[in-house]
């Protein structure tokens, strides 16, 4: 079947896609656009984690034809154009030191950055809680706290 | 990947971004932007999908194979089997080849690799993996350890027979001392199946070159371990096959066995073109060892005011059906198995056993840690029965530098746990449970099952101690490639090493390392291959010591051959000059010279080995023996939350002392204390991989569980460092031990709350909550 949709804000047609495809596998195999991990497939890790017209969900548990016609953004669209300058999230987890082996780390940006965009300054207890759904088996998520705290305050800065 | 440097750690470092310093991972940028390349985004022109046929069965003989119709399936390049493979059709670590490339006849695991497929697409791979025909004859597993001990000959799982190690370790008289003891404890423990649970699946691209041999992107631990496994397998040489290192989510063990790589080679040399296999997380589970599981019983024996007079252990550890590190696990074990406590008199036999389990190797911690659970609970069960505290019972038993291991091995540098345990004691406690506690903090979060009602607060201790390198006379060594040439008008650095970055930040420290020793602020790390020499595995959280090393002794080659010339060229002592800030410099510190002017547009490289001392093979009979290179402490405490009715536990809070020698990166070091530190939560609370009959349960992450955000409490660490003599820049290897000691100590907490014995991990909630336990 053919599948027409916005990743990160380009008009994409794709051809041939199988009907058991997700749109993980069609980002990642038939776009080009691996950022977005697979790490489980079955909605447990976050690892998959993109914007469904602005809503963040597991790519992997999104059949391909559900997006027909709607927006998707990717941890590739979060930097600006042409990755000149991170995202305040992208950068504060290179600082922080919440990135190891980096498996999690993209679902993990795509989350935090959804948090932070719909609560600015958010306590331990709310990370925590938007977080939750998102494995990382590295870092025992203490830095990754670190760095959602870090790109809250930046952003309040920016402000 | 050349660092930009940043402000300063707290740690004074010579150079910005220097050894001490927290530079900011070379690989980070790339991996918050989704481009760094993991071994499953690897993609090619004309690549093919490959997929392995597992056996549904634990033990079976394999009656006939039909590939006919999935060969004749549109979109299959191939269909094949162990009559397919190439070479040798058995391959495993520490040259014990016993693990089929492919079942040949026989099954030994569920999840045992059967059959290969390419295809175009991964589902045509799939679907054409469901028409072999397999006819198989169903044999009872062997899943009782005890009873392959108890014998061997009836209970052979394959040729080499039922019990794969036996390793017994005796000093002193152990009968003698049982006369004497005012107190005798004694209990019998239990360690689930732990999985590394990385995120990045097993996955690699294996490319047919035009000379006939491979090119081959693997992520592994340890790429010329896997080439010498590799390559008799395909029936090619070393040198046909040229490795490059894909990006590695995650390794934690899991990855010092082969998976798909001799799969993958196989099928992209019967098609001619390139071939990826990616594992998904169901076949993950099936297609790494785990972690041993453990059935250990103790009996300690002391006087009346704690101080230890003998150990009588046994500890059974079940590798599953091939030897994977089996051996070496044992050898952990044992040596290690009454931990960092001074006992004049023990007696331990380890067993390391084959069985139609899982498949179990080497996983973070690597034999240290199923001991660990054992002793430290052995401990506060002994500080109970003398009426004194945790702490004190473990200070009373310290060892020091100069105490005797088991192994009868003096540790000869420093080995600080009473210090430990009173830096331990010292650290702040976290308030006291409040009145309106917030919801989301209690034992069963969200999920509202108190509201504060029945939940009681304990405490508890955790000592872990840790073999760092390769131990029992295994030559250990690293390799590294230093070039230090003038680019763009600047001095810089390419430091080229075969060492797997899987995440612990070993590119971050090489970098470090180079800027320290050559003075310059340009470093690139090239990528890790097999065109240098052999950098040994990221594992026995070794590669800090061992490719530090390597780099550091490379590096101290390039400097002394630019300072010569320096030397030469200014009419100058060489050994009065050093380099710094990208200068030569005289002994007053005076500037003589740039490196760009001594260089000009020539390059130094040197490659260099570095090895650690030699260590002994432990004796067969007594144990004794200088078995390790290097030992690390790490002590935990542990504040839980525990809803007594329901078995909920809420970890508090965790803290940890520990000693690392040197800090090398202070911001790699916390996470890789932090993540230990979660590792053992998971192994307390929750991880186990379930099995019945030699057949897994759970083999996802919906049954899996791993600890998330919610699970991990906030950590208090304190680091302290007391140079090795024998390491370079005095570190530590500090991967592992804090995965030891945060296990017993949340397993003491939730005791310390409950009263109830515990004596398995992961702790079950029934084990809390219904009288007398699980029973």
């Amino acid at each position: 079947m053919r599948v027409n949709f916005t990743v990160n804000g380009c008009a994409q047609t794709v051809d041939d896609v199988w009907e058991g495809e997700s749109l993980l596998y069609v980002l990642r195999e038939r776009l080009g656009l691996p950022g977005s991990k697979n790490a489980c497939e079955q909605g447990e890790c976050g690892s998959c984690t993109v914007h469904l017209d602005d809503v963040p969900v597991c790519a992997c548990l999104v059949a391909a034809g559900q997006v027909e016609g709607r927006r998707v953004r990717t941890v590739e669209g979060l930097a600006d154009r042409g990755g000149e300058r991170l995202d305040p999230v992208q950068e504060a987890f290179v600082e922080a030191g919440a990135v190891q082996c980096g498996f999690c780390t993209p679902g993990l940006v795509v989350q935090a950055h959804d948090l932070l965009s719909r609560v600015p300054d958010p306590q331990d207890a709310q990370i925590r809680e938007a977080l939750a759904g998102n494995l990382c088996r590295c870092t025992g998520y203490e830095k990754i706290l670190d760095a959602v705290r870090l790109a809250a305050r930046r952003k309040a800065a920016a402000r | 990947m050349a660092a930009p440097p940043r402000s300063p750690g707290r740690i004074a470092a010579p150079g910005l971004g220097g050894v001490g310093d927290s530079p900011p991972r070379p690989d980070g940028t790339l991996k918050v932007t989704g481009e760094f390349a993991y071994a499953s985004d690897l993609w090619m022109d004309g690549m093919l999908w490959g997929a392995t046929l597992r056996s549904p069965h634990p033990r079976a003989r394999i009656a006939s194979i039909d590939i006919g119709p999935a060969l004749a399936t549109p979109g299959v390049h191939a269909v094949l089997t162990h009559e397919d493979v190439p070479g040798e059709k058995v391959y495993g670590l520490d040259g014990t080849r016993d693990q089929p490339v492919l079942a040949i006849g026989e099954v030994r695991h569920q999840g045992e690799p059967v059959a290969l497929v390419a295809a175009d697409h991964p589902e045509i791979a799939r679907r054409a993996m469901e028409k072999i025909a397999v006819e198989w004859e169903v044999l009872e597993p062997v899943t009782d350890p005890r009873a392959v001990i108890a014998d061997p000959e009836g209970n052979r799982v394959q040729e080499r027979g039922g019990i794969c190690r036996y390793q017994p370790v005796r000093v002193g008289d152990v009968a003698q001392a049982k006369r004497r003891a005012e107190v005798v404890v004694s209990g019998e423990y239990e360690v689930g199946i732990q999985d590394q649970a990385f995120l990045g699946p097993e996955s690699g691209l294996a490319v047919p070159a035009e000379d006939g041999g491979l090119d081959m992107y693997v992520s592994t631990q340890w790429m010329h371990n896997d080439l010498r496994q590799i390559a008799p397998c395909l029936g090619l040489r070393e040198d046909q096959i040229r490795m490059t290192l894909a990006g590695v989510g995650g390794a934690f063990g899991g990855r010092e066995d082969l998976s798909m790589q001799i799969h993958a080679g196989m099928l992209a040399l019967r098609t001619g073109r390139p071939v990826k296999m990616s594992y998904n997380r169901y076949e993950s589970f099936f297609g790494h060892v785990h972690r041993h599981p453990a059935l250990m019983r103790y009996e300690y024996g002391a006087t009346r005011d704690g101080r230890l007079l003998y150990a009588d252990v046994e500890i059974v550890l079940d590798g599953g059906a091939y030897t994977s590190s089996t051996l070496n696990v044992t050898a952990n074990a044992a040596s290690l198995g009454v931990g960092p406590y001074e006992i004049p008199n023990i007696s331990i036999d380890a067993y390391g056993v084959y069985t139609n389990n899982p498949p179990c190797g080497a996983m973070r911690g690597f034999g240290a840690v199923q001991a660990c659970f054992a002793y430290e609970s052995m401990m506060d069960k002994l500080a109970a029965a003398c009426g004194i505290g945790p702490l004190e019972v473990r200070r009373r038993n310290a060892v020091r530098q100069g105490s005797r291991l088991a192994t009868g091995q003096v540790i000869d540098s420093p080995a600080p746990l009473a210090e430990l345990l009173d830096r331990l004691e010292a650290m702040p406690m976290p308030p006291p449970p409040g009145p309106s506690p917030d919801i989301r903090d209690l034992p069963g979060g969200a999920s509202q099952t108190t509201h504060g009602e029945g939940v009681v607060r304990g405490v508890g201790y955790g000592v872990g101690l840790k073999n760092i390198c390769f131990s029992e006379g295994f030559d250990d060594y690293s390799t590294a490639r230093v070039r230090l040439e003038v680019i763009g008008g600047e001095p810089a650095a390419l430091v080229h090493t075969a060492a797997a970055e899987v995440g612990q930040g070993l590119v971050t420290l090489q970098a470090q390392i180079a800027r320290t020793e050559l003075g310059v602020q340009r470093v690139t790390i090239h990528p890790a291959d097999n065109r240098v020499g052999d950098a040994g595995s990221s594992s026995a959280s070794r590669q800090s010591y061992m490719t530090g090393g390597a780099v550091k002794t490379a590096c101290e080659a390039v400097r002394a051959e630019l300072l010569a010339r320096a030397g030469r060229r200014l009419g100058l002592d060489a050994s009065g000059l050093s380099v710094r800030d990208g200068k030569i410099v005289a002994r007053d510190a005076e500037v003589v010279a740039s490196i760009e002017e001594i260089l000009g547009g020539d390059a130094i490289e040197a490659t260099r080995e570095y090895h650690h001392r030699p260590t002994q093979r432990m004796d067969p009979v007594t144990g004794q023996g200088d078995s390790h290179n290097q030992l690390a402490l790490c002590v935990h405490r542990a504040v839980v939350d525990v809803d007594v009715e329901l078995g909920l536990v809420k970890v508090v809070e965790l803290a940890a002392v520990q000693d690392v020698g040197k800090i090398m990166n202070p911001q790699a070091l916390e996470g890789q204390i932090h993540g230990g530190t979660a590792q053992g939560l998971g192994l307390a609370l929750m991880e186990e991989i379930q099995v019945t009959g030699g057949r897994v349960r759970n083999p996802s992450f919906t049954d899996y569980l791993i600890p998330t955000i919610l699970d991990m409490p906030p950590m208090r660490l304190d680091i302290v460092e007391y140079p090795d003599p024998h390491a370079p820049y005095g570190l530590r290897g500090a991967g592992e031990p804090p995965t030891l000691s945060s296990t017993p100590a949340i397993v003491a907490a939730i005791r310390d709350a409950t009263g109830r014995p515990l004596t398995r991990v992961p702790v079950r909630p029934e084990e809390i909550s219904l009288p007398g336990g699980a029973a």
